[in-house]
């Protein structure tokens, strides 16, 4: 039964060296194997205009303005995180899930001018929410989706419309969840 | 040290007593149909919801029924290869040969569905993101999961004796479960274009109820079906490994002979 027990704990001991080891190297690669960078560290730390990185964050409502050039279409919009605000601009079609309010992940490299991405992801969060659910909060007025993530799920019964007439008057604070503030934070530094 | 002994000779006890070569034939045989039967039923309800009656999501629209098979894919990944671990540990420490025949069958199972778990990723991924692959922390895990499971597959198989064999991927899955928390918690830890999990065991999920059960039932299935098809050839696997013995005794030899 020794033997066992011996062949157990070297077992444990060689698994808690492997993952430390393991836990040291993620903690020392950390910052490469961050898949986008905030507006807020490009801002304090821009990086070269002739090195690629993504830049993710939230797109400000209302600062989306599309034109055309000829024929493809030309974006501008502001990314924030909250504390930072960088105009991307984009030329080409868009994806599906872009909108105000969305997360997304722009490719490109920061130019005097601004960010100029070559690609733009979007990026969306762990909600999943029916259509009509959607609709009812979005009507009781509880929760803009340009503004910010929708509330927790397990409100929302109680935040659809038939409910929300009744209580619009006292509760409509109740609306403003903490996601609101970034996103309408400051207008973004011009340039 | 001295308490050690007695809760690692109980241990080995226990799976000794409940996982004999002979009592899991007779016990497999008995569950085998009710496995089989209910992972079906549960599979086949949930998908049946998740695919044709629950709603579509506000945003993503249809593109969200791919959840209904991308998430048990991805949550059987893991659960496989921390069950392949587990089996590395009893074989190690315990030498079960229960376990060394367990960490062949589940092996080439878990890689399948480590596979559908990707595909499935990569074509919602593609509507959704707008890209089929980009190499963040959470997908590059799982990717490499899947190898994990490549190699502990061409590994078991790799030796002319296969006690070496066992040996060796026992080793390789005991190691290669360190990557099953950097998986876990790839998107809490870096930021990533893979969302955060929905379900969480602390927070409620953020997830309607309407798309909640039909996933629910999905993953009861599909990890009914996983361990299902995983008893089943581990029955064939034990069954092949007694006609062998069988074959190459002595007695036989002589009789033949």
């Amino acid at each position: 039964m020794t033997r066992k027990s011996r062949r157990l704990w070297l077992i444990i001991a060689c698994i808690a060296c492997l993952g430390a080891a393991a836990a040291l190297m993620l903690r020392a690669f950390s910052s490469d194997i961050v898949f986008f960078v905030t507006p807020s560290q490009v801002e304090t730390k821009p990086p070269p205009a002739d090195r690629t990185v993504r830049l993710g964050g939230m797109v400000v409502a209302g600062s989306v303005k599309r034109e055309k050039h000829g024929e493809t279409p030309v974006a501008r919009f502001d990314v924030t995180d909250g504390q930072a605000a960088v105009t991307v601009r984009y030329e080409g079609i868009l994806p599906d899930l872009f909108r105000e309010g969305q997360s997304v992940v722009a490719v490109g490299s920061m130019q005097k001018d601004g960010f100029v991405a070559s690609e733009v992801l979007a990026k969306h969060d762990e909600t999943y929410m029916p259509k009509e659910v959607a609709e009812a909060l979005k009507k009781s007025g509880k929760w803009d989706p340009r503004f910010g993530p929708p509330p927790s799920a397990a409100s929302w019964n109680s935040m659809t419309v038939q409910d929300a007439k009744k209580d619009l008057s006292g509760k409509n604070s109740a609306a403003s969840n903490p996601a609101q503030t970034p996103a309408s934070a400051p207008a973004p530094a011009a340039n | 040290m001295s308490a050690s002994p007695t809760l690692v000779a109980r241990t080995g006890s226990f799976f000794h007593r409940y996982a004999n070569p002979g009592r899991f034939l007779k016990l497999g045989a008995r569950i085998q149909p009710w496995l089989t039967w209910t992972a079906l039923l549960f599979t086949l309800a949930g998908l049946g919801w998740g695919l044709f009656y629950s709603p579509a999501d506000w945003q993503q629209g249809d593109s969200v029924r791919i959840m209904y098979v991308h998430v048990p894919a991805a949550i059987l990944a893991s659960g496989g290869y921390a069950a392949l671990a587990v089996c590395g540990l009893l074989s190690l420490v315990w030498r079960h040969p229960l376990a060394d025949l367990a960490a062949v069958e589940i092996g080439p199972v878990g890689a399948c569905i480590t596979a559908l778990c990707l595909a499935t990723g990569s074509l919602w991924g593609k509507p959704m993101w707008g890209t089929w692959w980009v190499w963040d922390a959470r997908l590059t895990s799982v990717l490499v999961l899947f190898f994990l499971y490549l190699g502990h597959i061409a590994l078991i198989r790799a030796f002319d004796d296969p006690q070496r064999g066992y040996r060796a991927a026992a080793i390789l899955a005991l190691a290669g479960a360190v990557d099953l928390p950097i998986i876990k918690f790839s998107v809490q830890w870096w930021n990533t274009l893979h969302q955060p999990d929905s379900i969480t065991l602390t927070g409620a999920p953020t997830m309607s109820s309407s798309m909640l059960w039909p996933l629910a039932l999905s993953m009861v299935g599909i990890s009914l079906g996983f361990a299902a098809i995983v008893v089943a050839r581990l029955r064939a696997a034990v069954m092949e490994s007694r006609i062998r013995s069988i074959l190459s005794s002595p007695r036989r030899r002589g009789g033949s002979a």
